[in-house]
């Protein structure tokens, strides 16, 4: 992994890394990666992938609808907000 | 044969063309929270905090969005996979709050299958199914209230979306065009999505590249966003295949991209390079378990599945004599194929069908009126043409009966009795006016005798006229023939 590979995935987690913090965060996702390539050499082979270590299936929900009717509640903490929707920035198409 | 084949400057090109259609899943809440899903709401009352993206609340499943994802896929032939597994797709966009959507991606739902579609030409082609996963939808914008804002309504954030993809398998703008049909029937037939392209409940984007005939591998395609109606896909995937060849014809360079459909000009316009797929960094959704489904499970949605419209189509053309056609456009909607029933029920079908595809769709047409709205009832379209085949009226007749059944919503023997519009059938009646137009005009009598046999229709619409249309035509000729020798 470079310094770049490190701006980009800031930008894509909207996370603001300043620039001298980008040397420090690659090498700690460098730490990561290295640590990542060590359990790959533990022999996986016939080994299902796993999801997640819980083993249950999900449980599903029944079709109702038991929420909703609380716009002001949704909203209360949009820093914008007119005629009851969510106000943003113009989004371009 | 229905490839549309382009000519080039010195090469033959065809079109290779996907498609990926987002269902909206019909359901009462939404796929991951329990708020409703109802169309038309106020602003953002149908909004859970789940919808919102408020930290710490979590997904829970809808049994009936996995329902009707398997229901559909069982109808498309495909494979249902037992085990299925939810996805992150993470991505900031106003209209997502999580900042990430909950979909499937390495293990969908549901897997490959088959459509046989039906063309133009009556040649018929299988299109290939790559799967189908369900995910959330998004939020809507609104773009066109605040000339500096964008506003949002979580309302549709969180309905359930059944993501169709298929194989590259159309070589046609008509191609395309015949699958998204009879995708939306099939799904209206099953109730799991409604189908309405222009209010954005079912969805299409259309991948399109080209190449040399004869060459097997993929050149770089176009993906075109939200082509949203049958015949806005056709013509996208007609004008960015034609786009392409001028690009090849001029040794320009043809790049992976992302375009949108301009409905009003007719034209695909560039939107961006396309992204990384990677950019999207999927991993598997801590929040929700993988969904396992058992063998019965599977077995019980098959026992619901509703007759689906190839096999009424079928059963219409073995069973109740209508032709391919006929079947074909009777069948491609529910409510049709079920007012015709009804229409048929007892009577002579293939004659039921002319009449609906004649006079009865023209005249919902004319009025601008839906089927549900027909001032004509199934019943009552199905006692007029009794009437006919009981030889009550003539063909003729029949005609006059049902426009004022248009106008009036009254049932065909109600008019017959009222208008006194019974046929006659009795001989002597029939015979008496005969012989009264036979007198009337001896020269046509006498001109027909000398050898000019085709005024016997001249005869025929003389005695109709004078028994104001009521007589029954096969008498009338059969009398008339016995009387000119």
């Amino acid at each position: 992994m470079d310094a770049q590979t490190v701006t980009k995935i800031a930008f894509l987690s909207r996370l603001k890394i300043d620039d001298d913090k980008v040397e420090s965060t690659l090498q700690e996702f460098n730490g990561i990666l290295r640590w990542v390539d060590q359990l790959k050499e533990v022999n996986t082979e016939g080994v299902e992938p796993l999801v997640s270590v819980n083993q249950n299936s999900i449980t599903m929900r029944k079709d109702e609808v038991t929420e909703g009717n609380q716009s002001q509640a949704v909203l209360a903490n949009a820093p914008m907000k007119e005629y009851g929707y969510f106000a943003v920035p113009k989004v371009v198409e | 044969m229905t490839a549309m084949i382009l000519k080039g400057k010195d090469a033959d090109w065809e079109i290779v063309c996907g498609l990926e259609i987002h269902c909206q899943i019909i359901s009462k809440s939404k796929i991951y929270s329990g708020a409703s899903t109802h169309y038309g709401s106020e602003v953002n009352e149908n909004v859970s905090f789940v919808d919102a993206g408020m930290p710490g609340m979590l997904p829970t499943l809808n049994e009936q969005c996995v329902y009707q994802a398997v229901k559909t896929g069982l109808a498309l032939n495909c494979h249902i996979n037992q085990y299925s597994a939810f996805a992150r797709k993470n991505y900031f966009y106003a209209d997502l709050p999580q900042g990430y959507q909950i979909t499937q991606d390495k293990f969908p739902l549901v897997g490959e299958g088959k459509v046989e579609i039906e063309l133009e030409d009556g040649s018929k082609k299988e299109i290939g199914i790559e799967r189908i996963h369900i995910e959330q939808d998004a939020a809507k914008s609104i773009h066109d209230i605040s000339p500096t804002k964008t506003f949002i309504d979580l309302n549709r954030c969180g309905v359930g979306l059944m993501e169709l993809v298929t194989k590259p398998d159309f070589r046609s703008p008509e191609e395309a065009g015949a699958f998204l049909k009879k995708l939306r029937s099939i799904v209206r037939y099953l109730g799991t999505c409604d189908g309405n392209m222009d209010e954005g409940s079912m969805r299409c984007d259309a991948s399109v590249s080209i190449r040399k005939v004869g060459e097997t591998t993929l050149r770089p395609r176009a993906e075109m966003k939200n082509v949203n109606s049958v015949k806005f896909a056709m013509q996208a995937i007609e004008y960015e295949a034609r786009r392409q060849l001028e690009l090849y014809d001029n040794g320009e360079v043809m790049e992976q991209q992302t375009r949108k459909f301009d409905a009003v000009k007719g034209i695909t316009e560039f939107l961006r390079k396309k992204e990384f797929a990677d950019d999207y960094r999927y991993f598997p959704e801590p929040d929700l378990l993988p969904l396992v489904l058992s063998d019965e499970y599977i077995a019980n949605i098959k026992k619901e599945m509703p007759e689906l419209p190839d096999e009424k189509k079928h059963r219409f053309v073995e069973k109740l004599g209508l032709t391919p056609y006929d079947a074909e456009v009777i069948c491609e909607d529910k409510e049709t194929a079920a007012f015709f029933e009804e229409a048929a029920q007892g009577h002579d079908a293939k004659k039921t069908a002319n009449w609906l595809m004649g006079d009865f769709f023209a005249m919902l047409n004319e009025k601008k009126l839906s089927l549900s709205e027909s001032p004509i009832s199934a019943k009552n379209l199905g006692s007029l043409v009794e009437l006919v085949s009981k030889n009550v009226i003539n063909g003729k007749t029949a005609k006059d009966v049902f426009v004022i059944m248009a106008e009036t919503g009254k049932a065909p023997e109600v008019i017959v009795e009222e208008k006194g519009l019974k046929q006659v059938t009795d001989t002597s009646a029939i015979e008496k006016i005969v012989d009264e137009v036979l007198a009337s005009s001896a020269d046509n009598v006498a001109a027909y005798k000398a050898g000019k046999v085709n005024l016997m229709g001249w005869f025929v619409g003389q005695v109709m006229k004078a028994s104001q249309g009521k007589a029954n035509p096969a008498v009338v000729n059969q009398l008339l023939k016995q009387k000119l020798g």
